[in-house]
Order: C-alpha cells, then sequence, then structure tokens
C-alpha cells in the first residue's frame, strides 16, 4: 500500500472512532426514556401535540367529577379549574367538581404527575364550605402553596400556584 | 380516573446493533493498521478477526434481546470499542517488544481475557433477574470486600510486584483481588446507605457557613478512611485506597446531599495522603516523583523515569498522533499495562485519546442516567456507585499519566492488560446493564 492511502486510513480510524462517539451521544439524544422533557429550544410544534394529547385524556375526568360538558352550574366554587402551568403535563386543565381531587403518581390519581419528586399520592384538592382546600398527603418531597409547606388543609384561593416538584399547579374560575 | 401521559418507550435494541457494527470497524481496523505496520497482514487472518467479532457481539446482542430487552443501547458498544482498541494497541506493543528481542504474548492472553469477561457479564445478566436481591447481601458484600482487599497481606498467596503488594497468586496466575473488592465495596455501601441515610443526613453545627453533620455519626466515614489509609501504607497502593475512599465518599454524599460530606471525606484524604507522604519513603517517593517530575536527579535515580517517557511519548503524537503501529510507545516501561493511555496518547494523538476518554463519560454518564431512572433506594445508589468507580478509576490512571495527581498502578478499565481488571469491568458492565432494564422497563411490562 502507498504512503497516501496508509495516511488515509489512519486518519479515517481516527474519523470512525470520533464518528461511533457522535452517533452514540445522539443515540442518548433520542433516547428520553419515555420521561417527557419540556427543555427550552425544543420544537414548538411537538409540544402542542403533546398538550392536545394531554387535553384530550383530561376531558373525559368532567364526567367523574361530577360535570357534563356543556352544563353551567350556578355555584361559584364549581366552575372552577385545576390548571397546570408547569412542568410535564403543562397546559392541562381538570374541572374542579364537587369530588375531591387527587394529585400524585399512582395511576388511580385523577391528576397523574409523572415526576421523580411526586409521591404515589401526593396531595389532595377538595371543596370544604364552598372553598377550595388542598393537603398533602404525607408526600416525601412536600407540596408548596405559594413559599409555604402545606401540611394541614389550608384553602386553595383563586390564583395560588401549588408547586409539586417540577409541576405548578393554579387554581382558575 | 387516570391522566396518563403517553409515554413510549423505545428498547434501543436497534441503535444498539447500528452502533455495534462501528464497534466492530473500529476493532478491525486498528488491528489491520497494527498487523500492517508489523508486515504480517493477511486477508484470511483479519476477515476471521472480523467474523469472531460479529460472533461475539452477534451473541451479546441476541442475550440482551432476550434476556434485558429495555438495557442500555450504548453500554455494550462502548465498551466494546474500547475493548477493541485496547486489543490492538496491546497487540501492537508485543510487536514493538518482539523487535527489541523480548517475546511476550499479552495480546493473546488479554483476547482470552476479554472473552471470559463477555462470558461473566452475560452470566449477570441471565443469573440476577432483579438486582434488589443483591440488598439482602449487603453485610456479606462487605465482608467479601474486605477479604479481598486484605487477601495480599496474607504470607504464602500474597505477592509483592513492583513493590505493590496487590496481587495474590492463584494457579500459578496472579490476581488483583483488589478490582473484585470494588464491586462488593459498592453493593455494601449501597445496602448501608439505603438504611442509615436519614441519621448520616441529620444537621449538625454550621461552621464557616457548612452545615456539618453530627460529630457521632462519623463512625462509617472515619472507618472508611482508616482502611482507605491502610491499603496506601501496606500495601503500598495509593490508587486503590483513593478509588475505594472516593467511592465511598460520593455514594454518601448522593444518599444524603449534604455537600459536608465531601468536603470533610476530602479533607481527610489529603490530610491523610500528606502524613503518610511524609512519613513512609516509599508513599513519599510517589510525590517526589510526582511534583519534580522533569528534574534532573529525580529523573536520573529512575523515580520519574517512566512517567517522563510517557509524557515526551504523549507530546511526540501530538493532535492526530502517529498513527496505530508507526509510534514508538514501547520506549515507556509498562506500556502495555499502566501506560496504555500514553501509548494510546502517541499513537492515536489528541484526538483519538479525546474519543476515548469521551467514551468513557458515555458509560459514566449512562450509569447517572439509570441511578435517576431507578425507582428504588438501593438501585439508585448501586448505579451511582457502579458509575463513579469506573470514572474515578480514569482520573485516577489518566491523571496520574498526564501528570495531574500522583502517579498510582491502577489499570485503565477495558484497555489496560491484567486479567482481574478486565473480569470485573464486565461484571460492573453487566450490573449496569441489568440495572438499566430495570429503570427502563415500563410499567406494565414491569409487572
Amino acid at each position: 500500500m502507498s504512503q497516501l492511502s496508509i495516511t488515509l486510513l489512519r486518519m479515517g480510524f481516527l474519523v470512525l472512532l470520533w464518528a461511533l462517539v457522535l452517533s452514540a451521544i445522539a443515540v442518548l439524544r433520542a433516547d428520553l426514556y419515555g420521561t417527557r422533557v419540556t427543555a427550552r429550544g425544543r420544537g414548538r410544534r411537538s409540544r402542542q401535540e403533546r398538550d392536545a394529547r394531554a387535553e384530550k385524556t383530561a376531558a373525559p375526568s368532567r364526567a367523574a367529577t361530577g360535570i357534563r360538558a356543556g352544563s353551567i352550574s350556578t355555584q361559584n366554587p364549581a366552575e372552577a379549574h385545576l390548571a397546570v402551568t408547569a412542568g410535564p403535563l403543562k397546559g392541562t386543565t381538570i374541572p374542579l367538581g364537587q369530588a375531591p381531587v387527587l394529585v400524585g403518581r399512582a395511576s388511580t390519581c385523577t391528576l397523574v404527575i409523572d415526576d421523580d419528586y411526586c409521591s404515589a399520592k401526593h396531595c389532595r384538592v377538595f371543596l370544604d364550605a364552598e372553598r377550595w382546600m388542598v393537603e398533602d398527603l404525607g408526600s416525601t418531597n412536600g407540596t408548596y402553596l405559594g413559599n409555604h409547606k402545606v401540611t394541614d388543609p389550608v384553602p386553595f384561593r383563586e390564583g395560588d400556584v401549588i408547586r409539586i416538584g417540577a409541576t405548578a399547579l393554579e387554581l382558575t374560575t | 380516573m387516570a391522566i396518563v401521559a403517553d409515554v413510549h418507550v423505545r428498547t434501543g435494541r436497534r441503535s444498539e446493533l447500528g452502533l455495534l457494527a462501528i464497534a466492530v470497524a473500529v476493532a478491525v481496523l486498528a488491528r489491520g493498521l497494527v498487523d500492517y505496520h508489523a508486515h504480517i497482514l493477511e486477508p484470511v487472518e483479519i476477515s476471521v478477526y472480523a467474523g469472531a467479532w460479529i460472533g461475539v457481539l452477534a451473541l451479546v446482542h441476541l442475550a440482551l434481546r432476550r434476556w434485558a430487552p429495555f438495557a442500555d443501547p450504548v453500554l455494550v458498544p462502548a465498551v466494546a470499542t474500547l475493548v477493541g482498541i485496547g486489543l490492538a494497541m496491546i497487540r501492537r506493543i508485543d510487536f514493538a517488544y518482539a523487535a527489541r528481542g523480548r517475546d511476550t504474548n499479552f495480546g493473546d492472553v488479554q483476547t482470552v481475557w476479554a472473552l471470559i469477561g463477555v462470558a461473566l457479564m452475560l452470566l449477570v445478566i441471565l443469573l440476577l433477574r432483579d438486582y434488589r436481591l443483591l440488598r439482602r447481601f449487603t453485610y456479606t458484600s462487605g465482608v467479601l470486600g474486605l477479604i479481598a482487599l486484605l487477601l495480599p497481606l496474607m504470607p504464602v498467596i500474597g505477592t509483592q510486584i513492583n513493590g505493590a503488594r496487590i496481587w495474590i497468586n492463584v494457579f500459578g496466575r496472579s490476581l488483583q483481588p483488589g478490582e473484585f473488592a470494588k464491586i462488593a465495596f459498592v453493593v455494601f455501601f449501597a445496602g448501608y446507605l439505603v438504611s442509615n441515610r436519614d441519621t448520616l443526613a441529620l444537621a449538625g453545627p454550621k461552621v464557616l457557613g457548612l452545615r456539618l453533620p453530627r460529630v457521632r455519626d462519623m463512625g462509617p466515614l472515619a472507618l472508611v478512611w482508616v482502611a482507605a489509609m491502610l491499603v496506601q501504607i501496606y500495601e503500598r497502593d495509593l490508587g486503590t485506597s483513593l478509588l475505594l475512599f472516593g467511592i465511598f465518599v460520593a455514594m454518601l454524599y448522593v444518599a444524603t446531599e449534604r455537600i459536608s460530606w465531601v468536603v470533610i471525606g476530602m479533607g481527610a484524604f489529603a490530610v491523610g495522603a500528606v502524613a503518610a507522604g511524609t512519613i513512609f519513603a516509599h508513599v513519599g517517593s510517589r510525590y517526589t516523583a510526582w511534583l519534580h517530575a522533569l528534574d534532573a536527579d529525580v529523573y536520573r535515580s529512575g523515580q520519574s523515569e517512566q512517567l517522563v517517557r510517557g509524557l515526551f511519548g504523549m507530546a511526540s503524537g501530538g493532535l492526530f498522533g502517529t498513527g496505530l503501529g508507526e509510534g514508538r510507545p514501547d520506549l515507556v516501561p509498562y506500556a502495555e499495562s499502566d501506560f496504555i493511555v500514553a501509548s494510546l496518547g502517541e499513537e492515536l494523538g489528541l484526538t483519538g485519546l479525546m474519543a476515548i476518554l469521551v467514551l468513557y463519560v458515555i458509560i459514566v454518564q449512562r450509569a447517572m442516567r439509570t441511578a435517576i431512572g431507578t425507582r428504588h433506594g438501593f438501585g439508585k445508589l448501586l448505579a451511582t456507585g457502579l458509575g463513579f468507580a469506573i470514572a474515578l478509576q480514569v482520573f485516577i490512571v489518566v491523571g496520574g499519566v498526564t501528570r495531574v495527581i500522583p502517579l498510582t498502578g491502577l489499570t485503565t478499565p477495558f484497555l489496560a492488560y491484567g486479567g482481574s481488571s478486565m473480569l470485573a469491568n464486565f461484571i460492573i458492565i453487566g450490573l449496569l446493564l441489568r440495572l438499566s432494564d430495570q429503570a427502563r422497563r415500563p410499567e406494565e411490562v414491569r409487572a
């Protein structure tokens, strides 16, 4: 073999090595382990699709929480919605009816949050004498209402923000 | 009523296949270049070599599809590439020694070790169906690790080679039990810390803005510190002592989230290392060789000769290296084991060495990602510990060869010549594959 082809092979080896390294990194980028990462700079389109999907799954919960689509309740608290304003389920809203809403990682919860900092049954939002209350259910990492850690049931007013790990929940009417 | 985000899990097995193909190409091209420069390149032989690589990796790939379908797709290709480069380099150094009249067959021996290593890795995946089983052996593995660590000090079987007393003689072969002790200790630390982390995380006095743990909880750290110091003094092995202590401190930090443990641990080790360097001559000479490597006196007395030759080897490699088979890595003593990083730096240059280091980063990153994905506290600590074991070992070796820290006798995982290290590291990869398989398995399959 000529000197030129040997030099080319020598450089080719380094190119091949880096090709392997870079494609390994590419595989890691595509591989998100099934947990959704909402990072800035990721395609806006995919985020919209995700939100649409979240909405779709959220919709049937109306029936369970006692409100039919289109029915308007005269009672003020019943018109309230629980909106997810940050985290993997951002954009999801849940209508709040008479039934309490359970938030956690277990699939039996009304709002299921897939977050390492979320406990199986994390917290509960419920109606007490026409006031919405939030109560922590002994979660590992705590529920925060504003900057205060929630332990006993505390009133959850319109515009208040609950934080659970990376997820933020807001009460809207 | 549940709102479950649509989760799509890729097993990644197809990506793994693609990466494995490139890994085979790297390994075969490396061997081809080495053989060509040794003037023994034969198409038939290189085809057999390529066939063997494809066969072994296909076996591993199919085994993973069958027994650990959700295992991490990048671990095996990264390890295969490192082993391929290592085998070619060791073979190349055999040729260089032969040209100078020294007959060695490190390359063939290492190939056998690598094959046994792969078999062990598959055995781990096959036999260990649930890593949580290991938690039952927390204290057993702690005792085993301690025995393995102390074996080289025993009179009959312990052997001293090149000043370090870290080998034992079994069936005429020398074995480094410290490499296996590393794994046993990671299992022990993980099991111990997952049960006791709450106590260790308790806040104590605050000093200079740093929240210290309570003094009475310092027992375990002190114990590991004493063990690390004893290893350094009696086995004359700074590397293993730094490795074990580093793994413990890293896992302690991950378990308790208290940065003060890292500060206390590093401080204690620095104090111990300096004290040992002042009191014991053999430890002190290591520090002299490191700090004054280029002094004429130190070089001439032979203390820093190996280190300096390695540095000059890497310098002559430059950015793109001399090319596989075209440098003179054999001028450095132990070019095939302790100084394989310098040999690779010379022949593949900075570009090649960086690629190799990034491969290690990828392996360690996968271990950390597995730790995040695992739901079980024990699994999290186990994956972190195994990841840190590889990361610290690479840091200690490469740091030693490049004169960032004092030179120690640890082996570069998967690259350097040495059976114990090869087997132990393949067991680590087997454990990581099992852990990542369980971490990534979706809920419905997991049941």
